[in-house]
């Protein structure tokens, strides 16, 4: 008894609960008589594109900058990044590619920038983040405004100036990653490219975090003053930490889009921050303990419960706003209860 | 014991309490009479803490499934479920970490939460809410309570502005002037506060038993209980192991009691043989801007393999020098190791020149509180020497199992109590954090150690580990140690030579087998005549 109770525990209430909400959810699907095939399919989609955003928040968790509330500065980079490709107009896997390159260059430069602030701002990163992100993503504004685009599919078709609000990536490389082996189990579709290519930048991660860098970025998230005592440059750590983040944000949106089919600017990246943020703490990581695991389950759990809300809400109220209403009031809910979840076990 | 005859103000029967499956006590039972003073001693993990906490009602108890036995007040039995409740009762405790407002004075803090109310026209209007503090009346009833204590201190005194004994004494008052306070408990009261403070919360606490409120006195520090109390329990693994008169047993017995095994703290071998005449460090007017321990100019020469010590009063400076000397803190003036100079305000710089530093604040810079054990003691390595690494091509990744097996050593060597080289380190007592602190210290194999404060707030036989490990590094590699201590009967033990700083200067460098008279004279800062 006590082995399953530990292994309950260890497993963590908030998961159970969500688990136990997904499984209501497809029970309502069900009896709906929803497309069971489709649902599973299009969450399994969702989760492999977003969760790049999701990994995106350990890095700066690790070295004790809490949540990357700037992660907007990231998936920035990575629009940029993507667009410069879109714009040579290259297609297939060399066009996603290169866009990915060049989304990992920006996102170093933005990433490095903005560690230098968070370097400033010690004990409050999480704040400045949530308004520098915000500013960077206007500051953008005016840049797609005025950016140097020249294909018709980025600019407006009117006008011949500025980048459009999204811009489909359907003649360039929709779908490059989730094409690459995909079969179909039944009438359940798995892109598998898409969660190999997800889960190799994982295994780089992890890779990361066992090396010599990986192990100085969590002392030093641990325990500064032990860090700077044990011969650490503190400044120095938190900048690779921060602009890792960034970078990953970077190709995480490039993943994103690739997948979603559209790149989405001017105001797109700015609600980005809350899903990722909310997945990771929901896949059980606090402010002192990560681990990449914790972004995987939590991506899985807090998408495929996204996914499946939207269809069901749909049925149970045809004929009204209700049921966007009830989307709204669901994804933030939880959003809401992963971050009350932040501090971890803290009774 | 004043009262033999009337009945126990606290009687614990029988009181055990499991976190999951593990028992940190069990079948424990002990009255306590008013005005008694009682002492609980034991090593770190013998249960005291998760007794008192008990006795308080404090959450952490309640929210792992209660605990099991009785504890009766005044002869009925009471159930307390939070602290609130415990208060009610008539039990007082004051905490080793101070729970004081900084910014409040120490009236307002005595007052804190049950301030004296007068009605004014808004009260009468709106109710009791809107009544106005009556700051006379704290400051007269407050101060009436710090007199009744017999401690020199104004109420009016900001609690930031005061040194840590007299917060202390502050917590002590509050908990006083509680009208129905019967029982106070005091958790290492002497833990943190120099020899003169010390001697006066025990004043306090033998004051406190003439107006009698029994006191329940925690302590690491046996001469205290030789000194104040009349009963003493010692606990052990959980149990009581004997609860006994103090006048009926002798410092040595307690000790043996808490550890349960034969201990000799004498154990260290003398140096054999003569020091060879090679110079490890020296310093040239080492300046330290250590806040509170500030260095003003310190030149020394500390020979290869000898263990110099470092003693004084607290604020003197003493840690200042080892911080210094590893970079911790803004320094100037010269040090060279073993000939060459050493880059100043580096601790990368210190640790490459072969310096490993146990520090004396160790709860803020001794550890990484969530890392396992194994890392803790091989992240310095990892850092500075870039051991416990596997090479693949260009990557480099921690071997685990390098790291494991090195825990699991230290673990066997030290004696370290844990569930497995996994634990977090911050879930460790303090005895057992000290003994990785020194593990990850040696784990870099340092031509000279530096250890500050080595033994403070740990038991006995943690105490002994530690000393005994740094002995021994000492005459079997020929490591140099640098040992800074408050404790004199500790330096004398060890080192072969004790500077005494006073002042941020070095008044004198001392023999070990000097009176304790000499001593006393160079830590208060007067140069012997030459």
């Amino acid at each position: 008894m006590s082995v399953v109770r530990r292994k309950i525990r260890e497993f963590g209430m908030p998961r159970i609960i969500i688990i136990a909400f997904i499984l209501l959810i497809l029970v309502g699907a069900l009896l709906e008589g929803q497309d069971m095939a489709t649902l599973i399919s299009d969450s399994l989609v969702r989760v492999g594109q977003n969760m790049l955003m999701a990994l995106a928040m350990l890095p700066t968790i690790l070295v004790g900058a809490g949540l990357n509330m700037g992660i907007a500065i990231g998936i920035v980079s990575g629009i940029l990044g993507g667009l410069i490709s879109v714009e040579l107009g290259l297609v297939g896997w060399g066009g996603l590619m290169f866009g990915i390159l060049l989304a990992i260059c920006a996102g170093t430069v933005g990433g490095f920038i903005y560690s230098l602030l968070l370097n400033r701002v010690r004990g409050s990163e999480m704040l400045i983040g949530n308004y520098l992100g915000s500013t960077v993503v206007y500051l953008m504004c005016m840049f797609w405004f005025a950016a140097p685009f020249k294909n018709p599919t980025i600019i407006w078709p009117m006008g011949g100036k500025g980048v459009r609000t999204t811009i489909p990536v359907s003649d360039f490389f929709e779908k490059v990653l989730n094409r690459f082996l995909m079969f179909k189990i039944g009438r359940v579709t798995i892109p598998t490219g898409l969660f190999l290519f997800v889960f190799l930048v994982c295994f780089l991660v992890y890779l990361f975090t066992k090396s010599r860098t990986g192990m100085i970025l969590r002392t030093v998230g641990n325990n500064p003053s032990y860090a700077a005592m044990s011969g650490i440059h503190i400044n120095k750590a938190r900048i690779i930490g921060i602009t890792l983040s960034t970078v990953l944000a970077a190709i995480g949106i490039n993943v994103y889009a690739q997948s979603y089919g559209f790149y989405q600017t001017y105001e797109g990246p700015l609600t980005m921050a809350f899903t990722p943020m909310a997945a990771i703490l929901l896949g059980g990581a606090t402010m002192k303990n990560v681990k990449i695991r914790h972004a995987v389950i939590g991506t899985f759990l807090i998408q495929t419960l996204l996914t499946t809300a939207l269809p069901v809400c749909n049925q149970l109220f045809p004929e009204s706003n209700l049921s966007e209403v009830f989307r709204i009031i669901i994804s933030n809910g939880i959003i809401l209860y992963a971050l009350t979840q932040a501090g971890g076990d803290r009774r | 014991m004043k009262n033999t005859a009337a009945t126990p103000v606290l009687s614990i029967c029988n009181v055990g309490k499991a976190f999951g499956e593990n028992w940190v006590l069990s079948d424990v039972s002990l009255d306590i009479m008013p005005g008694e003073i009682h002492a609980i001693c034991g090593e770190n993990g013998a249960g005291k803490s998760t007794l008192m906490n008990i006795l308080f009602g404090m959450p952490v108890i309640q929210s792992t499934g209660g605990y099991t036995g009785k504890i009766l007040i005044d002869g009925e039995e009471q159930k307390i479920t939070s602290p609130e409740q415990a208060i009610a009762k008539g039990i007082g405790m004051v905490h080793q970490e101070f729970m004081l407002v900084p910014g409040f004075t120490v009236g307002e803090n005595i007052k804190l939460n049950r301030e004296p109310l007068l009605s004014s026209l808004a009260s009468r209007i709106f109710g009791s809410r809107l009544k106005k503090v009556d700051f006379a009346k704290i400051s007269s009833e407050s101060q009436h309570t710090l007199n009744r204590l017999g401690v020199e201190m104004q109420e009016s005194s900001m609690i930031e502005t005061l040194p840590v004994g007299y917060m202390q004494f502050a917590e002590i008052a509050r908990e006083i002037d509680k009208e129905n306070t019967k029982v106070l408990i005091l958790d290492e009261p002497t833990a943190v506060l120099t020899e003169s403070e010390a001697e006066l919360v025990l004043n306090i606490v033998q004051h406190l038993s003439d107006m009698g409120i029994a006191v329940v006195l925690i302590t690491h520090r046996i001469q205290d209980i030789k000194q104040v109390a009349d009963t003493v329990t010692v606990l052990r693994d959980g149990k009581n192991v004997r609860t006994v008169a103090v006048k009926d047993i002798s410092e040595g017995e307690i000790a043996q009691l808490m550890v349960g095994r034969d201990l000799d703290l004498t154990a260290i071998e003398k140096r054999s043989g003569e020091l060879s005449g090679e110079i490890a460090l020296t310093t040239k007017n080492l300046v330290v801007d250590m806040p509170g321990e500030q260095v003003n100019g310190v030149d020394l020469e500390i020979r290869k393999g000898e263990i110099f010590g470092i003693g004084g009063l607290a604020g003197q400076g003493k840690v200042g020098i080892a911080n210094g000397l590893m970079g911790n803190y803004p320094t100037e003036g010269e040090i060279s190791v073993f000939g060459k100079p050493l880059k100043l305000n580096s601790p990368k710089d210190s640790i490459a020149a072969k310096l490993a530093f146990v520090s004396e604040d160790r709860r803020r810079m001794g550890f990484a509180p969530n890392l396992s054990i194994g890392e803790n003691i091989a992240a310095p390595s990892m850092v500075a020497h870039n051991r416990f690494f596997k090479k693949f091509g260009f990557f480099e990744q921690v071997d685990e199992k390098a790291v494991r097996e090195t825990a699991e050593k230290n673990i066997q060597e030290f004696q370290i109590k844990c569930t497995g080289p996994d634990q977090p380190v911050g879930t460790l007592s303090g005895g057992n954090q000290q003994k990785v602190c020194v593990a990850s210290a040696l784990e870099l194999s340092p031509d000279i150690l530096l250890v500050s404060e080595p033994t403070r707030g740990i038991d006995v036989g943690a105490k002994n580990t530690v000393l005994n490990t740094i002995s021994q590094i000492n005459r079997e590699k020929g490591v140099t140690v640098i040992f800074t201590s408050s404790e004199l009967a500790e330096l004398r033990q060890m080192c072969d030579r004790i500077a005494i700083v006073s002042q941020g200067k070095i008044v004198e460098i001392m023999k070990p087998d000097a009176s304790d008279e000499e001593f006393g004279l160079a830590m208060s800062g007067e140069r012997r005549e030459a």
